[in-house]
């Protein structure tokens, strides 16, 4: 594939290893965040683990939106869809995720109307061809997705499309990040920043992890060049005794971020005073919820919704492996009651959070290694 | 709804329900056909339901994919198939130009395959109760002689084959469903995979040890449905899978992974190292098997697993396909 194939070059990718390895300290241990969930995707995917010398540990952040979202939300949204007038819409991911009643796809093999769109102005498309059905469009993400809602929002207003609301669950990631430092047993030493994210918002909202926090962050893409290209420069600020934003995705994120995706945002979104994360807990001004104009397409405000609250099992301990306290494979559920297809915690559910991708691609590997002889 | 994707779920109720009561407890290691004995006469015998949105897409429609999809069962079992028989569930108000053109498509895939679809049965049910049309087609074949696939005699140093490019035909009918405002010149690759199957028999014989066309759940979940009935682990190298532009792209685009999706005119095998070559050779040098490649070995270790060699050094897992691949968006 053009674009792509450059940056998945053999050659090139054993000589970053080769400079990753010089640049790495033997006597020391490196812990690195990677904030976004494509990010573990792709670190899985690739199985760049492999690669990385043994001193360099890879922790898994809270940049995946699906597992952060609390199951109670999940619930409120599907308990709309009990309403035979509604359509539910919602993105391939969340079809999986389990409210306490069940997921999305188990509600539509139950006879309610769940639909999977690729993009929000589907959802719209939905509304426009359903003119005697209401289509509640269930968004999550972070600023990555929040724009193009907000511009379906901006379009249904000007189309007067009365039949179609969104149930918001947009949060922001910098928030996220804040938490995590603040965090008493929070022991990291670099970030790899969020590429998708940063294209919206760009490099400058991330200044203070650098300058308060002293920790150095690079902005990276999702191949697997451009993760060891930011490994890279993570060590090289490290050895230099820098801390500085810098941005390895140039070629897709502008420093100043996307002036319209932002525009679009503010015109229709505000910040929640606070939000629930999963896994996290309460976190102040962290999530977007949708502005009075918009008030006749913002689903919350449109329906009675039960306001479910559903604290996680206690055994499941997703808080601490996000925070990097905990690996996956540490947690007392990881494995037997917490599986990709019988969810328990947060980070099982979609394929993006940090114990499924172990899951799926890493834990029988660490297992035939256990049980081979040495 | 899970259950019938072909992935984890489809195992567990065939091993944990279907194969307890109705198979005398031959649970794990069931192959795509049956293997009988009728007077000394080595059989196969399959059964197979068709179940398609849309029922006609770029490359085929669900009739072709009823004759082939039983044939190739038949086929990887290493048996010829001899006949087959069709029956037909339609919904009320079923345009009779869609049946017609199903029928029709049929009868060419059966003509193709050389072989003849001998009864059927058709029942109507009312509308709203089913989608369009189902299609089940059942195969009797005749076991071609000096081969046997059993996942058991799959060996350490045995080598995987692959007939050609992956991921033609999921990615075609995700495509054709038209969500997704995406184009590509791309064709389902139904066929009947029995003449490639009969070039390979011919030159590796005995030395072949398992076969299987990787319909849903992929390769992936094919593959793992071997390691787990032979113990042993399954190596694939990323980069020798064969996989069009097309779909490696759509793939990335959706968050997919090529290996998950569904194949209707492709075929893995395992054959013996000494073999391989030949196999190999055979494959690429009949009418449609350009595209094969080795894709892989057997090892000891990881026990009962597929690991797949990046290009990088690295390695990952690969699980069978839990439900339906669903994109990824946010």
């Amino acid at each position: 594939m053009r674009f792509v194939d450059e940056f998945r070059d053999p050659a090139v990718i054993t000589r970053t290893c080769e400079e990753i390895r010089r640049l790495t300290d033997p006597s020391r241990h490196y812990r690195f965040m990677e904030v976004c969930g494509g990010h573990t995707h792709a670190i899985y995917r690739f199985g760049l683990r492999d690669v990385l010398p043994a001193g360099i540990e890879l922790i898994h952040g809270p940049g995946c939106p699906v597992c952060v979202l609390p199951m109670g939300r999940i619930d409120d949204g599907l308990a709309l869809a009990r309403d035979p007038r509604v359509i539910f819409a919602a993105f391939g991911d969340m079809m999986r995720v389990p409210g306490a009643h069940g997921s999305p796809l188990e509600h539509k093999a139950g006879g309610r109307d769940v639909r999977i769109v690729y993009s929000p102005t589907d959802a719209l498309k939905l509304a426009r061809s359903n003119p005697d059905r209401h289509v509640m469009f269930f968004a999550i993400g972070f600023e990555t997705t929040a724009p193009s809602t907000a511009l379906t929002l901006v379009r249904a207003k000007a189309e007067g499309i009365r039949n179609f609301s969104v149930f918001c669950n947009h949060v922001t990631i910098i928030p996220a990040i804040r938490a995590i430092l603040d965090s008493p047993d929070m022991r990291l030493d670099a970030f790899i920043g969020p590429g998708h994210v940063s294209t919206v918002i760009g490099c400058r909202p991330y200044e203070w992890v650098a300058r308060d926090e002293r920790k150095p962050i690079v902005i990276s893409g999702f191949e697997p060049l451009d993760l060891l290209q930011s490994t890279v420069m993570l060590l090289r600020q490290l050895r230099a005794g820098e801390a500085k934003v810098e941005n390895q995705y140039a070629r897709v994120v502008p420093w100043e971020g996307n002036r319209a995706a932002l525009a679009a945002m503010a015109e229709v979104f505000q910040l929640r005073p606070y939000f629930e994360w999963r896994g996290l807990g309460f976190i102040s001004q962290s999530a977007l919820r949708i502005r009075d104009e918009y008030a006749a397409w913002d689903a919350e405000r449109v329906f009675d919704i039960p306001g479910v609250r559903v604290t996680d099992p206690k055994a499941a301990q997703c808080g601490e492996v996000l925070k990097g306290v905990l690996k996956p494979v540490q947690c007392k559920l990881f494995g037997r009651e917490c599986t990709p297809e019988r969810p328990v915690g947060a980070l099982m559910v979609s394929s993006e959070g940090s114990c499924a991708a172990y899951y799926n691609y890493e834990h029988r590997k660490a297992a035939a290694a256990l049980a081979a002889p040495a | 709804m899970a259950h019938g994707a072909g992935g984890k779920a489809t195992r567990r109720l065939v091993d944990g329900l279907f194969a307890p009561l109705l198979l005398g407890g031959a649970a794990g290691g069931l192959g795509d056909a049956a293997a009988l004995d009728v007077d000394g006469t080595p059989l196969a015998i399959t059964t197979d339901a068709f179940v398609v949105t849309p029922l006609a897409f770029p490359g085929g429609s669900i009739g072709e994919l009823a004759v082939n999809g039983t044939v190739n069962d038949l086929a990887v079992a290493g048996a010829d198939a001899v006949a087959l028989v069709a029956s037909f569930v339609l919904e009320a108000g079923l345009p009779s130009d869609v049946l017609d053109a199903e029928v029709r498509a049929m009868a060419r895939a059966a003509r193709a395959a050389g072989v003849p679809i001998v009864g059927g049965d058709t029942k109507v049910v009312e509308h709203g109760k089913t989608d369009r049309m189902y299609i089940t087609t059942s195969g009797i074949g005749r076991r071609i002689s000096g081969v046997t696939v059993d996942p058991r005699s799959v060996r350490p140093g045995d080598r995987i084959l692959l007939s050609g490019p992956i991921g033609d035909h999921g990615i075609t009918i995700l495509l054709a469903r038209g969500e997704l405002d995406l184009e590509a010149e791309l064709r389902s690759d139904t066929r009947s995979v029995l003449p490639l199957v009969q070039a390979i028999i011919k030159v590796a014989g005995s030395g072949i040890r398992w076969m299987r066309d990787p319909t849903r759940g992929g390769v992936a979940t094919a593959l793992n449905e071997l390691a787990l009935d032979c113990g042993l682990g399954v190596h694939l190298s990323e980069d020798a899978v064969p996989v069009r532009e097309e779909v490696r792209g759509a793939c990335e685009l959706l968050g997919l992974d090529p290996l998950h999706i569904a194949n209707e005119g492709q075929f893995l095998a395992v054959v013996a190292p000494d073999c391989a070559d030949a196999a190999l050779g055979a494959l690429r040098a009949a009418p449609g098997g350009e595209g094969a490649a080795l894709v892989g070995e057997i090892r000891a270790e990881p026990a009962a697993a597929v690991l797949v060699a990046t290009a990088y050094g690295g390695t990952r897992i690969v699980d069978m396909l839990v439900g339906d691949p669903l994109p990824r968006i946010c």
